[in-house]
């Protein structure tokens, strides 16, 4: 395992709060919306939190438990089906090449 | 486009149509947490504790309320607990279960917090992980492992470093970096004179 400093050496100046920490942009987005609709009110935390571990141990890539916790805390709440999700995924996919962009 | 990208660009758009989200708070919050909250937070804290011993006893007492003091709050900040390095007892923070973490104080847990091999070892032989990571540790010095949870989330106060008598709080700040926070190293000590 290895731990890389984001800084090294002495009395560095006081950083910058950012940090990267997502691996892609989904991560990014998948990550602000969770937080959205925690602010909206629509879920608590905890609830989620529930479904993450699950989730992790299930399979431990972090941000797709944390998406698929996120689908399941959705369809369970009826603010979105599994399966609407699916079909617009899909569509997505069925896009011409050139319009998707990672 | 990976199928979880898709997925999750289809998550979005249909709850924005659906009126549930907007694309803007979205960003938004994203960018708060990109630029607002982060270990700066979490190192002005701790300066404030080196430098003033009332506001470290309210610290160890209720850091939630300390870290108010100072504005930093919000989720996964309401149930903060810091613990003290001292010369005989190291702690560490972990989260076995997930990656709970104090994000009003450190911002978003880097990617190693949450690998599976961090979770385990560190509950399991924490004094060897820490060597591994630079940190080797005397026997003498008892490690202290903390279980972060929904319920409780840990900060760890580092020693102050030797020769940074007089610094003033920004000064000191800047020696206090994440790991130092999680416990995974010691805070950064001052260059010596020349």
């Amino acid at each position: 395992m290895t731990l890389a400093l984001d800084e090294v050496g002495p009395a560095p100046p006081p950083r910058q709060n950012g940090e990267l920490v997502f691996a892609a942009p989904w991560e990014r987005e998948v990550f602000g919306i969770t937080m959205a609709l925690y602010e909206a009110g629509l879920f608590a935390w905890d609830e989620f939190r529930a479904l993450l571990i699950a989730e992790l141990q299930a399979s431990p890539a972090y941000y797709r438990a944390w998406a698929r916790a996120l689908e399941c805390l959705l369809d369970e709440k009826g603010l979105l089906s599994s399966t609407e999700l699916t079909e617009r995924a899909q569509a997505f996919a069925r896009r011409p090449h050139g319009h998707d962009h990672e | 486009m990976s199928d979880i990208a898709l997925r999750v660009e289809a998550l979005e758009s249909l709850l924005v149509e659906k009126g549930i989200l907007s694309a803007s708070s979205i960003e938004r919050i994203i960018r708060h947490y990109e630029t607002n909250v982060g270990p700066l937070n979490g190192a002005k804290v701790v300066a404030r504790a080196w430098t003033d011993p009332e506001y470290k006893q309210r610290l160890l007492r209720n850091a939630a309320r300390a870290v108010a003091e100072l504005g930093f709050g919000g989720p996964q900040g309401e149930h903060l607990v810091v613990v003290e390095n001292t010369p005989r007892i190291h702690n560490l923070v972990v989260c076995t279960l997930c990656s709970c973490y104090p994000w009003p104080v450190l911002g978003l847990p880097p990617s190693w917090y949450k690998s599976p091999e961090y979770r385990s070892r560190a509950v399991k032989e924490p004094r060897k992980l820490l060597a591994e990571l630079g940190l080797a540790l005397s026997e003498e010095i008892e490690i202290r492992v903390w279980d972060s949870s929904a319920e409780i989330r840990y900060l760890v106060l580092p020693e102050r470093p030797a020769g940074t008598e007089g610094w003033n709080e920004s000064a000191l700040a800047g020696l206090v970096h994440r790991d130092a926070m999680i416990g995974v190293a010691r805070a950064f000590t001052p260059e010596p004179l020349r």
